[in-house]
């Protein structure tokens, strides 16, 4: 009866530990999901306010411009389709430029202006990061039903 | 030519490994010694024609055969000789051969150091090794044959990705894969016991200096990795919580739990159901770690849609070991026999605590890692998980774990009376409190983070401290300590060290974003860096600018920094070389950002001071050499067949 008592309250002890490790992984988890939206979602209204979230596209041609301070830097991220404007503080990864694709992660101001917090370097001249090749071909798609219409 | 006597030869080695792979197995079933008997020169074989594939694939490259498509994508005649050398394990082809080759080098050692083990274990534990083998090498010929040609070949080939030009990557896959591979062996072990229906002490003796030497290679390549990602990564960042670095450091977690838990499994004969399962999640989680990182799933699942062929293979090979290997479990393990009882406070409950969380660590971070692929398959949307997931969940999930290291090894096994360990304790559990609490006060900023790492760190130090004073009592002793006390202790202390560096790294370390003209300074931790501008140089593939800066402390010139860019000639990538000046308490980092006028005068510069961070793969060092001597203790080495024939004689033993 003893033994069983024991094992009773082992189980138990386990089952709240186990219990609490998952509440906490979950937890942490509901509250990084960074999810992705493309230029198009985000004029739809479809990115949180409040939350950190991605973008992709290109970097719209003629839109790199440098702040006085010499390291904040503001550009336009599109789709083909909408933009979006973006500032970031910082040294860029190599591989950013004008017409190439681009990923960030930040917060929309209330604005409209997107503030990164972190540029995407992928090191590769032909690679296209995977998000912002989603992006156009979401816009690609889009403008194809709009001219079926 | 030599291309097609690479295929050949691969073609030979998978005849031998299916020969090696049925005969043994057939015949330990059947008792049939003939047959077993086929398992070491089916091996040895093997080895020879992998090896010859493999050096026809070094010809090529070094040959620059650019009608070979893998030479094509991989190589350019102007890469240094040992770039193309290690550009034979940069794609996904090449490493797969490269991951057989190492698998028939681990069988090679088995079948040559295990010649004092039962015959028919043996054959056993080379017949699995064997089925592995047959997987990777049909693989290799039917979906992802590094030896496909194309005529005419290209001029000239699209060169190695520069990420993988830098000596880091010369060492750091092989030494990853040398430990994937290696659980390979710890997998088979498993796999035979359950065949055999003889799970052990015995059994646990034999896979244990199998699972720590592949253990102790893991971790080197992983420390590797993240030194090479400190170094050539241009950032200044050494762990990003990235998909490719989970990948290894899941099996590594899966490992370590392995380990520690092989360690009751042999001495007390407990945990045994739980250790082979830990053999198999461990082996499963390296095979997902090769493929995660070698099938391009992770820059796009649409890769699998590219090439179906090759996406069902992984799939479907996956599945197989991982479903075949669990249904033999399950079949296999009610039949075993428990081990000996423990109460709540022993060693071995601390050890179960250990492989509780090292799992729940390894459910956690898998959760982060798949979730996202497994999400865009579906096509539910792209999303990612930012690394503060992973801090959130592995601190508080390590640090009991951590605390509980510095008791475990102390206890004795059965168990322990608790004021007894308190009595041998109290020192260092007051000594550890205090210089958590009050040596960040010495520091720059008292931080809630930087007392709880310093202070575990110090008391994982101290125990190890106290398990050698209790044993030594003098110092000629320290010499006749078994390897495996001596291993335990060093990779513990490793690991004190390697807390200690990520600590001060962490809370810490500066970075500071600057604009630099020509004969602008920054001040950064006492020191002044003055920038002299840049100028041109070229290597052998790329075209660079390199940067000057001279770094002083108290007026006095010290050392000089040169950062640099560089533009690879031909797949036009830039690559920012970082310039490090290492030293054993603290890193001063410069990166060249952009430059920020034509004239190439005024430049973005990064400076980092990163202090204590070589302490973290000093750490690593000391781990690896404590799993090297681990597994050399001389238990492993003498009369292993002897003591197996009166354990079985015995099947509840205690051990050692």
């Amino acid at each position: 009866m003893k033994s069983r008592h024991k094992k009773l309250s082992i189980i138990a002890v386990a089952l709240v530990l186990v219990g609490g490790a998952a509440a906490l992984v979950l937890n942490a988890f509901q509250s990084n999901l960074v999810f992705f939206f493309s230029p198009t979602d985000v004029h739809q209204g479809k990115a949180p306010a409040d939350r950190v979230f991605r973008i992709g596209g290109l970097v719209k041609e003629g839109s790199v411009k440098r702040q006085p301070d010499g390291l904040t830097t503001s550009f336009i991220v599109t789709d083909t389709v909408q933009v979006i404007p973006a500032v970031y503080t910082g040294i860029l990864p190599d591989l950013f430029a004008e017409g190439k694709g681009v990923v960030a992660d930040g917060k929309l101001g209330s604005d409209g202006l997107f503030t990164a917090n972190r540029v995407l370097a992928k090191h590769d001249e032909n690679y296209m990061p995977p998000e912002a090749a989603h992006a156009l071909e979401q816009a690609k798609e889009a403008g194809k039903t709009l001219k079926t219409y | 030519m030599i291309p097609e006597i690479g295929t050949l030869a691969l073609i030979l080695a998978l005849l031998l490994a299916l020969t090696q792979a049925v005969l043994p197995l057939w015949g330990a079933q059947r008792g049939n010694l003939t047959w077993m008997s086929v398992a070491r020169p089916a091996a040895f074989g093997q080895f020879t024609f992998i090896l010859i594939a493999y050096l026809c694939l070094v010809y090529s490259f070094l040959t620059n055969d650019f009608t070979v498509i893998n030479v094509a994508n991989n190589s350019y005649s102007n890469l240094p000789a040992f770039y193309q050398f290690t550009a034979t394990w940069g794609s996904h082809e090449g490493s797969l051969l490269f991951w057989s080759m190492l698998l028939s080098v681990w069988t090679v050692a088995v079948a040559t150091f295990s010649r004092t083990l039962p015959e028919e274990m043996v054959s056993r534990v080379i017949g699995v090794l064997g089925l592995i083998s047959v997987g990777f090498l049909s693989m290799l010929l039917i979906t992802s044959s590094p030896f496909l040609r194309q005529f005419p070949g290209p001029a000239e080939g699209s060169d190695l990705n520069p990420l993988l030009q830098d000596w880091g990557m010369i060492i750091h896959p092989p030494m990853l894969y040398m430990g994937y591979v290696g659980f390979a062996v710890a997998f088979a072990f498993a796999v035979a016991a359950l065949l055999s229906g003889r799970l052990d002490a015995a059994w646990a003796r034999w896979s244990r200096p199998w699972a720590t030497v592949a253990w102790a290679f893991l971790t080197l390549g992983v420390a590797l990795g993240s030194w090479w990602a400190y170094r050539e990564l241009g950032w200044g960042g050494w762990w990003f919580w990235d998909p490719v670095e989970n990948a290894s450091f899941m099996p590594w977690l899966a490992g370590t739990a392995l380990i520690h838990s092989l360690a009751v499994a042999e001495k007390r004969g407990a945990f045994k159901a739980w250790t082979v399962l830990l053999a198999l999640i461990t082996f499963s989680l390296s095979l997902l770690g090769t493929f995660l990182v070698r099938s391009g799933v992770l820059s796009s699942v649409h890769a699998f849609a590219v090439d179906p062929q090759r996406g069902a293979f992984i799939l479907g090979f996956m599945m197989l070991v991982v479903g075949g290997s669990l249904a033999l479990f399950a079949w296999r393990a009610p039949r075993m026999v428990a081990g000996g009882a423990f109460t709540w406070f022993s060693r071995e409950s601390m050890l179960l605590a250990n492989n509780v969380m090292m799992v729940a660590s390894v459910a956690a971070v898998l959760l982060g890692t798949l979730y996202p692929l497994f999400i865009d398959a579906l096509g539910l949307g792209k999303l990612s998980v930012g690394p503060p997931y992973f801090n959130a969940v592995f601190v508080p999930l390590i640090t009991p774990a951590l605390f509980l290291m510095g008791v475990g090894p102390l206890m004795r096994w059965k168990g322990d009376s608790v004021p007894d360990i308190l009595q041998r304790l109290k020192w260092a559990l007051a000594i550890a409190m205090a210089t958590g609490l009050l040596l960040p006060l010495t520091l720059d900023g008292y931080k809630p983070w930087a007392v709880l790492g310093l202070g575990l760190s110090t008391w994982i130090a101290l125990t190890v401290l106290i398990a050698f004073r209790e044993r030594v009592k003098n110092a000629s002793q320290l010499f006749t300590l078994p390897r495996a006390f001596w291993g335990m202790h060093l990779a513990h202390l490793g690991l004190a060290i390697g807390l200690a560096g990520i600590t001060m790294v962490v809370n810490y370390e500066r970075e500071l974003d600057v604009r630099m003209n020509v004969g602008d300074q920054a001040q950064m931790a006492g020191y002044t860096l003055t920038f002299k501008g840049t100028e041109n140089y070229s290597g052998p593939n790329y075209e660079g600018t390199r940067g000057t800066v001279i770094v002083s402390k108290d007026g006095e010139e010290r050392f000089t920094l040169y950062p640099a860019k560089r533009v690879y000639n031909r797949s036009g990538s830039v690559m920012t070389e970082a310039s490090v000046r290492p030293s054993l308490f603290s890193d001063l980092y410069v990166s060249l950002g952009e430059p920020l006028n034509n004239e190439l005068t005024t430049w973005a510069v990064r400076l980092y001071y990163k202090p204590f961070i070589n302490w973290m793969w000093l750490g690593a060092v000391f781990m690896v050499v404590g799993g090297f001597l681990a597994a050399t203790d001389r238990r492993y080495r003498i009369g292993a067949k002897a003591r197996a024939t009166a354990d079985s004689a015995s099947p509840n033993t205690q051990g050692a």
